[in-house]
């Protein structure tokens, strides 16, 4: 028997379902599959594929690098596909003042003028965290996709009918 | 809608007092009973004796399914080891039930539920487990990892009974929490993961920034696990808590579910066979392949079948009080509607 493990991407990936057999509906379900919206997004959209109350599971096609992103409690990145530095600048008092939002990542106008924090190097299956406060912006080395820990902000893009299973 | 079953179980009493345990000379172990319930074992079955009736159920199903009960600290929600047996945690007192989630036996009115103590009811169920795992048997792990659950009492397995899954407070590796799964610490590549890398992630971190960032290889993490069906806390955000595990066989519950709980099917394939969670008639069958994500409804129950040991991302909503928000209506049982 092979014990071959099965990952995917975006350009191989084989999606599984929901069969109905008693009384429900498929879309409750909320069945997706992150490959897929990936491929139908534009770079950086981050796409909520799973939500619970305020909290997200965002979805984003890492190609070229990512507009800078702030949130004032922790996220987390998940590399699903592809090899994706992630540079972090602490910014001073006052940008994290005008910049932050009570929920969610914000995505700054340009290039923050902190100090640089440093940066992490990540492959398939790394989980990085990116701390509270701290500005991030991801820079892939080749088409990646990636899942972000967060709650709902005004980056989140909810789009239930189009990525799910009617 | 408001659970029936819920608002006649806030009305039972809480049952204090503390198991007893006597030794069954036929075969070895010892009979357990707490409240109106007997537990006892031969050497193929359990049988649960209650006022209404007996539960019989295969031994190595009956283990499996009560160390989960047990090192989850009865979980969220609904504990059932089959459509018929099961718990469900009210977070502080626990309810342990016959038949009160099946339509058949509501109808015929044999169900039957006592509600104890979460602390007594956890001695107990513990007492039990480790009496009744013989040496060689780990509950945790998959059929093809472990000797055999049946025979007369011989030994036990106490290290395999008491294993401790970790729970992150923030982040695994970050400083002060729970740490990285390594060969030095015990924790080897599985033998159906020899393929996934092992890696880590480069951090590098500016003078002054010392222990502020934080990452590690996820997938070697859980390649390194040496149980199934068990999920740690990899990462927190507020209540928001990453749960990853890795599966193989049979999940050996059905879990109901109080709150939404979601699963992202990071490797390979798991089929999850859903049902009501009162009645437990059959209401869809889910299959999950590598990057396939679903929810879980309020007011299912679930099961998951992993043919290769697969990487599974359970993740959950720890917000106290979310199951009483849930059961009175408040809030709808799916995460999102379209």
């Amino acid at each position: 028997m092979s014990t071959a493990t099965r990952f995917a991407s975006i350009d191989n990936f084989v999606k599984g379902g929901v069969e109905i057999i008693g009384n429900d509906a498929a879309p409750r379900y909320l069945f997706s599959n992150m490959f897929e919206v990936a491929r139908q997004s534009r770079p950086w959209e981050r796409v909520v594929v799973a939500k619970n109350l305020e909290f997200t599971i965002e979805c984003a096609r890492a190609e070229g690098d990512s507009p800078w992103f702030l949130s004032s409690h922790d996220e987390t990145c998940l590399v699903m596909q592809g090899e994706i530095d992630i540079h972090f600048v602490a910014l001073t008092e006052a940008e994290r003042r005008s910049s932050a939002a009570p929920s969610g990542a914000v995505r700054l106008a340009g290039a923050p003028a902190g100090t640089k924090m440093g940066h992490v190097s990540l492959q398939r299956g790394h989980l990085a965290l990116l701390p509270a406060g701290a500005a991030y912006q991801l820079r892939p080395k080749n088409l990646g996709v990636v899942l972000l820990q967060s709650q709902q902000g005004p980056q989140s893009l909810q789009r239930w009918a189009q990525i799910c299973q009617h | 809608m408001a659970d029936t079953h819920s608002n006649s179980a806030t009305s039972l009493a809480i049952i204090t007092t503390a198991h007893h345990a006597a030794l069954d000379a036929r075969y070895g172990y010892d009979a357990f009973s707490i409240g109106s319930f007997t537990f006892t074992r031969d050497e193929y079955f359990v049988r649960v004796s209650y006022p209404k009736g007996t539960y019989v159920s295969d031994v190595g199903l009956f283990l499996r399914a009560m160390m989960r009960d047990v090192a989850w600290g009865f979980f969220y929600g609904w504990v059932n080891f089959d459509e018929v047996f099961g718990t469900v945690n009210h977070y502080g007192s626990v309810d342990v039930f016959v038949g009160s989630y099946n339509a058949g036996y509501k109808q015929a009115g044999t169900d039957f539920c006592e509600r104890f103590d979460a602390n007594a009811l956890h001695n107990c169920f513990h007492a039990l487990l480790s009496d009744w795992t013989n040496a060689g048997f780990d509950p945790f792990a998959a059929p093809l990892e472990t000797g055999s659950p049946y025979g007369s009492k011989k030994g036990n397995n106490d290290s395999a009974v008491n294993f401790q899954r970790e729970l992150a407070e923030r982040f695994v590796g970050s400083a002060g929490d729970t740490q990285l799964r390594t060969d030095a610490r015990g924790f080897h590549v599985n033998r159906q993961f020899a393929d996934v890398p092992q890696d880590e992630p480069v951090v590098h971190t500016e003078p002054g920034f010392e222990g502020q960032l934080s990452a590690f290889n996820l997938f070697s993490y859980l390649s390194r696990s040496p149980v199934t069906w068990n999920p740690s806390v990899v990462s927190v955000i507020g209540q928001s808590a990453y749960c990853p595990t890795s599966e193989e066989h049979i999940l050996p519950i059905l879990h109901g579910n109080d709150r939404v709980e979601w699963f992202i099917q990071l490797s390979d394939e798991i089929t999850w066979q859903v049902a009501d969670k009162n009645t437990a008639a059959p209401r869809a069958v889910i299959t999950m392949k590598a990057g396939d994500i679903a929810a879980m409804p309020a007011d299912i129950s679930h099961r998951g079948y992993s043919p290769k040991r697969s990487m599974l991302l359970v993740w959950e909503n720890m917000t106290p009080g979310l199951e009483i928000r849930y059961a009175s209506g408040e809030l709808a049982p799916t995460a999102a509607e379209f």
